[in-house]
């Protein structure tokens, strides 16, 4: 029913453009929305700007998630497309500074989106321009088994304490207790991230990802600290860096372990596995330092207009669009993620309902490791904490390899 | 006049192949030698710094890794040439089947690097692996191989000797059938046989054979990027990493975009494949001039 509405005003769109060839606008955008719930939002945006400008004519181009990184490098400088998707924070600070993505600041302006955005409007900011819009945005945090807790007698744990007692109590039984797959070395960046949020707080984990803390500090060694509370008496699973982390995912389908750390991307294919809300849960990572205010990871999502764009005026149109609070949670129900703009209607979804009430309630959101730190950095400390779940006694030569690679790196 | 054309001819023959390389191969070189003494993302201003980009790299740790995984890749991988040539004598005689067997033994090779990465990947990969679970079997301990920092860069290259013994066996192979009956026949009646007829009769014959399975395994190891890459990612930790995988993640990967000093990365390999390419040379010019 809800298909049809939208393919009759894509044909709607598409008789009214061609009507009206000689003045329509065409705007192209290209975006890396190639797996299936994001593509479903895409065309559910374009369909829906396509329905209120019936003058312009959307051509979407949908390149693959990985091959885009590199590819958008490329048609930036060369063929500009009007409208791209991207990443916020230190990752589009390449493009910002190579002139690439246009100044944006009068869409927020115009459509007082400080305010609808407040969250992210800090990781959309460069030298006090705004870069681009934010259309969705995900929680981290633990997702867990709750028919094998319930087993086991264990309550949600809310402090470091309990959890670090939840995690023995699952190895006694035979559990893993954490799964996770560092092949592809950044889901040890979510623990280190969360680490560090709850040790030390937002602050620091910020001056840390800018470089101007050394790793060697004390600080960021009571992080490890806290790491080998886990790694050392093997609640991790074991070999992880063998393992993707869609690898290590059967292992908490399958009930061989108890909880993942991941991105709220983790539910879709989980529930395709066979978990259901019944035995699948989601909680907030448990307080450490008492008194530290809570922060959370919540990478987000990103359009930009690139400066050699074709048809400014129509991509800024697009921009106001999709920066709505209607128009983002019907396209964040479909991703299955959050809306940026917190007057959007609150989702059904309870793992999205639970992300979105620690994300609004949060002092302070981290885009994620290797989106706050410059890339070479992101690399060499993932690099070091694939290492460190490894071989956790290497902790100092670890911390010294990555205070090497800060010195370099921030000059 | 006639003389003048007959100077000019060849030069006019070589030209469409001289301009291709001189535009795909040798301007290339050239540019990325000039790259190697910049600081530069791909996207902004070049920064000319001179030798930093060299200093940097001969305090980079990573770089000495996979500079050693470079050497056990190119030393391991010269096991491919005696196993190709075992397997070739093997298959080397007629019985009924034999072009059935012999294609078998081909088919690695056929096979995209790709898809010999993945096998292996699942052949190591812990709890249902069937080499970590002849291991654990064997042991009562799974060793992941390509999770450990000690094994990982000599599970890839078991990996890359697969399809390599396959190409050096269909080279000897062919060796083979074009050795002389009449010598095997004398040497018979001399009464020569088994290691003996091998290392005087037969080998001798194998020289260009020989030759070429080294060159093109020389060259397979230097190149062996693709296994990386399917693999480990160069992981664990970067124990794993090559002089060619590492210039591609410095340069070109997610976490990359340092131009120069991947270019840097790209000229020490190229000094080292130039070392082995000038003795190939050397002694092919030396074999054509002797002939």
């Amino acid at each position: 029913m809800k298909i049809s509405t939208w393919n009759l005003a894509l044909a709607g769109a598409l008789v009214a453009s061609l009507a009206s060839k000689a003045m329509a606008g065409d705007l192209v955008i290209n975006t890396d929305a190639s797996d299936p719930a994001p593509k479903k939002a895409w065309e559910l945006i374009v369909a829906g700007f396509e329905k209120e400008n019936p003058d312009i004519k959307v051509k979407l181009n949908t390149f693959d998630h990985e091959g885009f990184k590199t590819s958008i490098r490329n048609f930036l400088s060369a063929d500009a497309p009007d409208i791209v998707t991207w990443y916020a924070g230190n990752r589009m600070a390449p493009f910002v500074k190579a002139k690439l993505f246009a100044d944006v600041t009068d869409v927020w302006t115009d459509n007082k989106l400080d305010d609808a955005m407040k969250s992210t409007a800090a990781s959309m900011e460069m030298n006090g321009k705004k870069w681009g819009v934010p259309y969705t945005y995900y929680q981290w945090g633990v997702y867990y088994r709750k028919d094998i807790f319930q087993a086991n007698g264990i309550a949600v744990p809310t402090k470091w304490d309990e959890f670090v007692a939840a995690c023995a109590k699952l190895k006694a039984a035979g559990i893993i207790p954490i799964a996770i797959g560092t092949q592809a070395p950044w889901p040890a960046a979510g623990w280190f991230d969360y680490l560090d949020l709850r040790v030390n707080g937002y602050e620091f984990h910020r001056d840390l990802t800018a470089g101007k803390i050394p790793y060697t500090d004390d600080r960021v060694k009571a992080v490890f600290a806290k790491w080998a509370d886990l790694v050392k008496p093997g609640y991790f699973v074991e070999n992880s860096a063998a393992l993707k982390w869609q690898d290590a995912l059967p292992l908490l389908t399958q009930g061989k372990a108890a909880m993942f750390l991941l991105g709220n991307f983790i539910v879709a294919p989980a529930k395709e596995a066979g978990l259901t809300d019944a035995n699948f849960g989601f909680f907030p990572f448990p307080e450490i330092t008492p008194g530290v205010a809570r922060a959370e990871d919540a990478p987000t999502d990103t359009v930009h207009m690139p400066a050699k764009a074709k048809h400014k005026a129509e991509a800024k149109k697009f921009l106001a669009y999709i920066a709505r609070a209607d128009v983002q949670a019907a396209a964040n129900e479909a991703l299955g993620q959050l809306p940026t703009n917190n007057q959007s209607a609150k989702p059904n979804d309870p793992f999205l309902q639970a992300g979105f009430d620690m994300l609004s309630s949060a002092s302070a959101l981290a885009q994620f490791y290797d989106r706050d730190a410059p890339a070479d950095m992101a690399k060499a400390g993932m690099e070091g904490f694939q290492q460190f779940l490894a071989k956790p006694d290497n902790v100092d030569q670890i911390l010294g390899e990555l205070e090497k690679a800060r010195k370099r790196i921030y000059k | 006049m006639m003389l003048k054309r007959r100077k000019i001819a060849p030069w006019l023959f070589l030209a469409p192949g001289m301009a291709m390389f001189l535009l795909y191969v040798i301007i290339p070189i050239g540019q990325s030698i000039g790259l190697s003494f910049y600081d530069w993302d791909g996207l902004g201003e070049k920064t000319w710094i001179g030798w930093h980009n060299y200093i940097e790299l001969f305090g980079d740790d990573a770089f000495y890794v996979s500079l050693k995984n470079n050497v056990a890749f190119l030393t391991l991988y010269m096991l491919a040439v005696p196993g190709g040539l075992a397997i070739a004598l093997f298959l080397n005689q007629n019985v009924f089947g034999i072009r059935l067997v012999k294609s078998l033994f081909f088919f690695p090779f056929v096979m995209s690097q790709v898809v010999v990465g993945l096998m292996f990947s699942w052949f190591y990969a812990p709890n249902f692996g069937l080499f970590a679970r002849f291991i654990g079997w064997l042991t009562g301990t799974q060793v992941a191989v390509l999770a450990d920092s000690r094994f990982a860069i000599y599970g890839i290259i078991a990996a890359g000797l697969w399809p390599q013994i396959a190409y050096c066996m269909i080279l000897y192979l062919t060796g083979l059938s074009n050795i002389s009956p009449d010598q095997v026949e004398a040497a018979r009646l001399d009464g020569c046989k088994g290691p003996q007829m091998l290392w005087h009769i037969i080998l001798p014959q194998l020289g260009p054979a020989t030759f070429i399975a080294v060159v093109v395994t020389v060259i397979g190891a230097l190149r062996s990027f693709d296994l990386v890459s399917i693999m480990t990612n160069g992981g664990p930790y970067g124990s794993s990493r090559v002089l060619s995988y590492y210039m591609f993640e410095q340069a070109l990967s997610e976490y990359g975009y340092r131009m120069g000093y991947g270019a840097a990365i790209a000229v020490i390999l190229f000094a080292i494949m130039m070392v082995f390419i000038s003795i190939f040379l050397i002694r092919m010019i030396g074999r054509e001039r002797s002939v």
